[in-house]
């Protein structure tokens, strides 16, 4: 589970040696549009050494490879060699896609011996969107991770404060990923100089049901955890609750004047359970 | 002979005992001086050399109020040269990389001994290679107060650059077209030195307001220009960027907070860096959320904290000097923007000094170590960086002394077993915030207790340097050379450390 | 022909290699006197990993650590083998 992620450039030695002490819930290593075309092999090189030599790395680990049409994906796919990778993202998703990398992910797995790759789908074109439902199936993607540079290039739309060109593709991501219970991450904002901007965006994709949010920069982490975390009214509401669930032992009663049946149990129960997750009990 | 901190003093020389240790002795004063006649006015550096016969072996003192705009220091030099005037004592309260023509003088023995609070730049680096035929001496900018009150320093002539003065040769930093605000480390020079000149390029018919009193002015030297304004101006203004230097900052106030220390009326002081402002705005963050209105803040004064004044944040600031025009400019015309000399900022023998009302105090180091001794005047290699300028008055007079830096940069680590040079002492350091956890002093068991529960990373010094070392590496131990160029004095007389000449491996 | 791998940004370093008769190790480093020894030992070992000798090395670094200059050279060498 996941309130931010945080994209670090896979040839930037001196974010990739500090990739721990953010406060992200995980770390993107970019060996994709963050890294230049001849600097892609620097990238994997100095990312894998990373790995293997690091005694602290970050607790989330995702590899964001290059797409599987690219003359870098084998390459790039062998870093899960390392045994250090958690999830790989995998950048323009769609249903051909997710067909490629399963089966060079199945037979990579195969040969050496490696557990089931998780992987987070960015959904960042048109026809992405448009499959999201089935890609969101795979048994392989734990998380949809909307990519609106892309999608509104594509487009040929502005990206606007507001985001109102963003409703459809947010809704979808978000229903796609709640009906198949996975989590939904919103775009990053990409204007790290507005403190404002980027408080409404994180509320605005909060409310659409996005439960995650991607950051360009490390301070961006903080207003995005804060967002995207159960509040303390909520977390004291969670645990009023259960207690009361605890004390009366019948699956319906009132609390603080309001009836409380199995779906709002539930529902306090997984506050409970992101808030300890969080660290905010 | 070895002090309290295990550094060996050369035996002519008082060795450090602790920083409470001034309190055994009593406050030395000469008398103040008593000027003889009337203000006289002058025209050229020549005349004022001529009047006050300054000639081989004296000591000649300056302030550092408009840093590298300064040019009453640099057109001094140029007569000494010119004169060629042998052996003298310089004792300026900073010394600038733009003070090039220093460097001449000190390679032909024009200048063989110094007396500074913090020097940098071309000048740092000939006398760290040994240049310097006599001795440095480090002060901190209370210590260099006390040693011009006590005698220990004698000042034949003090050249006080000054942005206005009068008719009567009061003298003002507020306005003039090099106004630079403060003139606070120039009060001990102006009341204890043997003969005192004004030197300006704003003369005017009368000041209502002023820092230096006439009583104690010799001359005043009308010049065309006493600096340059771009250079007077070299406080940063801006928040860091770097996201390291974010997470400390963040990670401060957090602890600040933790221990209760932003809270109404509270007292506070950071340095100038980038790292420090974002300190500030994530105070001023807290105390706007909170309704918290602080007593005040002091120091060198920027932009951040005069918006907080003008803000109603704090209720007062105390200025030893400004770090920007803001600064200046506020201190022109706010009342509650009050001017402090580096006496009643930091000198240990005054009274009431506003080092010792600080609740809190962050700043820089250039190393740490194990024993929590802070360096803020050399590097690794032993070359002269800085110095101490009001960390050590500061970290002494606050009851809670943070430190903040990164663990590593470049590849340095910040942390040593003994660190190169002692500015400051252990004793006087409660806390060290890097980007990887914090190390409280054990001295503070009362800081230790409150943040028990905290969900702050707390290591020890030793569990720091381990980590450092995972990352880095263990570097290789440094070569010191046997030839002491100087040394640090404690602000209460007594020497804290010697500084050595760098090897010679190490000068390229 | 020369082969590089890295940049001059601080903590990272540019690995310069060349064929030659002997092989020899150039290192110019910002922290030089703290650490020759182990940048020297991550030179000398990542050659004979990767079997190579008979190349002329030059690092020039702005404080990388060690991985990030084993990565470099590592980069620098298959762009030499992959250019013959």
């Amino acid at each position: 589970m996941f309130r931010s992620l945080l994209f670090i450039p896979g040839n930037n030695p001196s974010m990739l040696q500090n990739a721990d002490i953010f406060m992200s819930d995980g770390i993107i290593f970019d060996l994709e549009d963050a890294v230049n075309i001849n600097e892609k092999d620097n990238a994997r090189n100095l990312v894998e050494t990373y790995f293997f030599t690091t005694k602290d790395l970050p607790k989330n680990i995702i590899l964001r490879i290059n797409p599987v049409n690219s003359l870098f994906i084998e390459d790039d796919l062998k870093l899960l060699l390392s045994r250090k990778i958690d999830y790989i993202l995998l950048p323009k998703a769609n249903m051909l896609s997710m067909y490629v990398i399963d089966k060079m992910l199945s037979s990579l797995e195969e040969k050496n011996n490696l557990k089931v790759t998780k992987l987070i789908c960015l959904i960042e074109e048109a026809k992405g969107i448009a499959e999201v439902d089935e890609i969101a199936k795979h048994p392989r993607v734990e998380a949809l991770l909307l990519g609106a540079e892309d999608l509104t290039n594509e487009l040929e739309i502005e990206r606007t404060t507001v985001g109102n060109e963003l409703l459809y593709a947010r809704s979808k991501v978000v229903y796609a990923a709640a009906a198949n219970q996975i989590l939904a991450i919103d775009t990053p904002f990409t204007d790290i100089t507005d403190q404002e901007g980027l408080e409404y965006d994180c509320s605005n994709a909060k409310s659409l049901g996005m439960k995650a949010k991607t950051a360009i920069h490390p301070s961006q982490l903080e207003t995005i955890n804060q967002i995207f975390s159960p509040t303390k009214k909520m977390i004291h509401w969670a645990q009023g609750v259960i207690q009361t669930y605890e004390k009366v032992g019948k699956g319906v009663f009132q609390y603080q004047g309001k009836m409380v049946d199995k779906p709002v149990i539930e529902k306090a129960k997984k506050l409970i359970e992101k808030a300890k997750i969080f660290d905010l009990l | 002979m070895l002090n309290a901190l295990g550094r060996d003093i050369p035996s002519h020389l008082k060795p450090f005992v602790n920083s409470d240790d001034y309190k055994n002795h009593k406050r030395r004063l000469i008398s103040k001086k008593i000027k003889q006649s009337k203000t006289v006015f002058l025209s050229s550096y020549k005349e004022a050399f001529d009047m006050f016969n300054i000639k081989d072996n004296q000591t000649l003192s300056f302030h550092h109020h408009l840093r590298n705009g300064d040019l009453v220091i640099r057109e001094v030099c140029k007569l000494i040269k010119e004169k060629n005037i042998k052996g003298l004592h310089f004792a300026p309260s900073s010394i600038f990389p733009s003070y090039t023509e220093m460097i001449d003088l000190i390679m032909n023995e024009n200048i063989t001994n110094i007396h500074t609070n913090y020097l940098n730049g071309g000048v740092a680096k000939v006398i760290s290679q040994g240049h310097l035929v006599g001795q440095l001496i480090m002060n901190t900018h209370g210590g260099r107060a006390r040693v011009i009150e006590s005698g220990d320093l004698g000042i034949d002539v003090a050249f006080i650059a000054c942005p206005s003065v009068d008719k009567f040769g009061n003298g003002s930093g507020a306005i003039g077209k090099n106004a630079c605000g403060s003139l606070g480390y120039a009060i001990p020079d102006l009341e204890y030195a043997k003969k005192v000149v004004l030197v300006t390029d704003h003369l005017v018919e009368e000041l209502k307001e002023y820092q230096l009193s006439s009583e104690y002015v010799d001359a005043v030297l009308v010049v065309d220009s006493i600096g340059d304004a771009k250079g007077i101006v070299s406080g940063t203004t801006e928040i860091t960027k770097d996201p390291i230097g974010l997470k400390i900052a963040k990670d401060c106030s957090i602890l600040l907070d933790k221990l209760g220390l932003i809270k109404e009326g509270f007292s506070m002081q950071t340095g100038a860096g980038k790292t420090s402002l974002a300190v500030v705005s994530y105070v001023e963050k807290i105390m706007k959320e909170r309704n918290i209105v602080g007593r005040f803040a002091s120091g060198g004064i920027t932009k951040a904290y005069v918006d907080m004044l003008e803000g109603g944040l704090f209720k007062k600031l105390y200025d030893v000097q400004c770090f920007d025009l803001d600064a200046v400019k506020s201190f022109n015309k706010n009342t509650n923007h009050l001017p402090m000399s580096s006496s009643e900022y930091g000198n240990p023998f005054e009274k009431d000094i506003i080092a010792n009302d600080l609740d809190f105090v962050v700043l820089g180091a250039t190393e740490i170590d194990l024993d929590f001794n802070v360096n803020v005047t050399t590097d690794i290699l032993g070359n002269l960086i800085g110095g101490s300028g009001g960390h050590s008055d500061i970290a002494h007079g606050a009851d809670v002394t943070i430190v903040i830096s990164p663990l590593i940069k470049s590849r340095i680590p910040i942390i040593k077993e003994n660190v190169t040079a002692i500015t400051t002492p252990g004793q006087d350091v409660d806390i060290f915030i890097t980007e990887r956890g914090i190390a409280i002093n054990p001295m503070r068991k009362d800081l230790i207790h409150k943040l028990k529960d905290s969900n702050i990373n707390i290591f020890t010094m030793e569990e720091l340097l381990n980590k450092t070392h995972s990352i880095t590496g263990i570097p290789a131990k440094i070569k010191k050379d046997d030839r002491i160029i100087g040394h640090i004095e404690y602000r209460d007389g007594t020497v804290i450390d010697v500084l050595r000449k760098v090897h010679d491996d190490y000068i390229r | 022909m020369i082969y590089q791998a890295g940049s001059k940004e601080s903590n990272d370093c540019l690995i310069t290699i060349k064929k030659s008769n002997e092989t020899k190790i150039h290192i110019d480093s910002i922290v030089g006197h703290l650490f020759y020894d182990q940048i020297l030992q991550a030179v000398k070992e990542t050659l004979d990993d990767q079997l190579v000798d008979h190349v002329e090395v030059t690092v020039e670094d702005k404080g990388a650590l060690d991985y990030t200059i084993r990565a470099r050279l590592i980069v620098a060498i298959r762009r030499m083998k992959n250019d013959v």
